[in-house]
């Protein structure tokens, strides 16, 4: 037998590994969708502790690692952290097509940003420090895209 | 038991290359070991314990201690597999360094692999991000860096030409290592020309997708001079989380580096970070966190990297030379990437770096980061530490 591997394709299996997940975003997540399908608010928890409120809501808070036992509203108005405007038809994107800009956007009231998608406003406007709003989308379906995007006040 | 000094006394690495059909992982990972033993001049029978691991999903192959132990050579030894996302190489370094530390083991192989050519690298990272805050309303890893490097330039000014110096010095670095996957010299206007992925990230700001494997092997302070005349002594390690959803991070800032080279410095008695280490090799992902973080480190004030950058200080022949080896932009197997910082940290100690060498490398630092924007980091010294 030739002892050579020099003349040898080297074979391709390709295969795929699909598996279904059901993740369970807990009640406390849960709140806070039924509160923006409910009252187009977002719910967020405040550490009685340190006195930081969280969005997304959290059940412990991180830092001083107690429970958050308090709820507070807020309109969900809030301003732009900091953002990327994508511009190529990154993977990532999924059915979205550029220019897509993402955003972390502090909501007023909270002490942490929550990543969405800004709209409606030309991708050379946006600035650290714009006001938003969310819009709500008009069938929510207890998912972050309940909030269909923010877009400017 | 009596916590031991640890010595890196061994490194070994593959021809890093976009694919590698030719082998399958377990022939990778016995690349990178036959190299790492052969450089330390031991057998599989010297030793004690294996550490290995890569990225979660890449490959698709979940018990990959088990898998692998015709290439790494754990047939019948305690082994043990580690998985941190962009981290699992620094952390697997992390991990050996325990092991031996802690007495239990005097000679541990540590093996960091990736073949990244498998699979979808998205498809993959995405399951580092939350299923029911982050995953809907993401667009993956590239986009995570451009608001980081964003915010910095909002915050001080800096343009992409600024960061654009920074894939300029590292990938004339590269052609220096015969391992790195992309040993091409690029132009500033080259990198500013190249098509805009997530503002304000150019293609050329960005690490390739590699196939690779690194092997390190540490040894303890009661064997280690005996197998090699010139170790590197690990004087200690820090690693730092922040993050649980995106919005927590601290963009612009990386909190996890600041803290974490807060913390080593104090332990391993490091007072001017700048003037002391000889070398460091960054898990820089892209151009942008060669000036962001490196003043998180603490090497360089606050809003003052780009300056650093720009006066040569971190090139070859400055007078802190950063990656050497062309690091993260020109070579990315990701599960082997932050061993793969952590041999090139040691070779140079070790003045067996070549073309790359750094001369009279005293102190070196090795770094690790993941897309979620945690940090390790590891400092390296010619001499034993005395503490
Ligand atoms: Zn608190």
């Amino acid at each position: 037998m030739e002892q050579d591997l020099s003349k040898v394709t080297p074979l391709v299996y390709e295969s795929r590994i699909g598996v279904p997940y059901n993740w369970w975003a807990g009640k406390t997540a849960s709140r806070f969708f039924e509160t923006i399908a409910h009252d187009k608010k977002l719910a967020a928890t405040k550490c009685d502790k340190c006195g930081k409120v969280f969005v997304p809501p959290r059940k412990t808070c991180p830092e001083c690692f107690v429970d958050t036992n308090s709820w507070v509203s807020l309109s969900g108005e809030g301003t732009v952290v900091t953002f990327t405007v994508v511009t190529r038809k990154l993977a990532a994107l999924g059915k979205r097509n550029p220019p897509v800009i993402f955003a972390l956007i502090r909501p007023d009231g909270a002490d942490t940003a929550m990543l969405h998608i800004l709209d409606n406003i030309a991708p050379e406007k946006v600035h650290t420090g714009l006001a938003v709003k969310p819009v709500f989308s008009e069938n929510p379906k207890g998912h972050i895209t309940d909030i269909s995007h923010f877009e400017p006040v | 038991m009596a916590k031991k000094r640890v010595a890196v006394v061994g490194t070994g690495q593959t021809m890093h290359k976009s694919h590698r059909p030719d082998v399958n992982g377990q022939e990778l990972i016995h690349e990178a070991v036959k190299t790492a033993l052969a450089d330390a001049e031991l057998t599989i029978n010297d030793i004690d314990a294996i550490v290995i691991g890569n990225m979660d999903h890449f490959e698709g192959i979940n018990y990959v201690d088990c898998w692998s132990v015709d290439g790494s050579g754990g047939w019948m030894k305690p082994i043990i597999k580690l998985t941190t996302g962009g981290t699992t190489g620094s952390t697997l370094a992390i991990g050996g360094y325990h092991m031996v530390a802690s007495g239990l083991f005097e000679k541990v192989l540590i093996i960091g692999w990736e073949k990244n050519s498998e699979s979808d690298t998205t498809g993959a990272i995405t399951t580092a991000f939350d299923p029911i805050w982050d995953r809907l309303v993401f667009a993956g890893a590239i986009a995570g860096l451009a608001a980081e490097g964003m915010a910095y330039m909002t915050e001080f000014g800096i343009t992409d030409k600024d960061a654009a110096r920074v894939s300029v010095r590292d990938r004339k670095h590269a052609c220096n290592n015969p391992y790195a996957q992309l040993r091409q010299e690029v132009t500033l206007e080259e990198v500013l020309a190249s098509p805009m992925l997530s503002d304000p990230i150019h293609l050329l700001d960005v690490c390739p997708r590699t196939d690779g494997a690194c092997a390190v092997i540490m040894a303890s302070e009661d064997v280690a001079q005996k197998i090699c005349p010139t170790p590197a002594w690990v004087w200690g390690t820090a690693n730092r989380h922040t993050y649980t959803y995106v919005g927590d991070l601290n963009l612009g800032e990386i909190d996890s580096m600041k803290y974490a080279a807060a913390e080593l410095w104090k332990k391993t008695g490091i007072t001017e970070p700048r003037k002391q280490i000889d070398v460091i090799e960054l898990y820089q992902p892209y151009s942008f966190a060669g000036i962001i973080w490196i003043e998180a480190m603490g090497i360089i004030p606050r809003g003052k990297g780009a300056e650093y950058i720009w006066s040569g200080a971190t090139d070859m022949g400055g007078e802190l030379p950063i990656n050497p080896s062309g690091g993260v932009i020109a070579c990315n197997p990701i599960g082997a990437t932050g061993l793969i910082r952590c041999a090139e940290a040691c070779t140079q100690i070790m003045g067996k770096g070549g073309a790359r060498q750094v001369p009279d490398v005293n102190l070196a630092v090795s770094t690790g980061f993941g897309g979620c924007f945690w940090t390790d980091i590891l400092l390296y010294g010619k001499q034993k530490p005395d503490f």
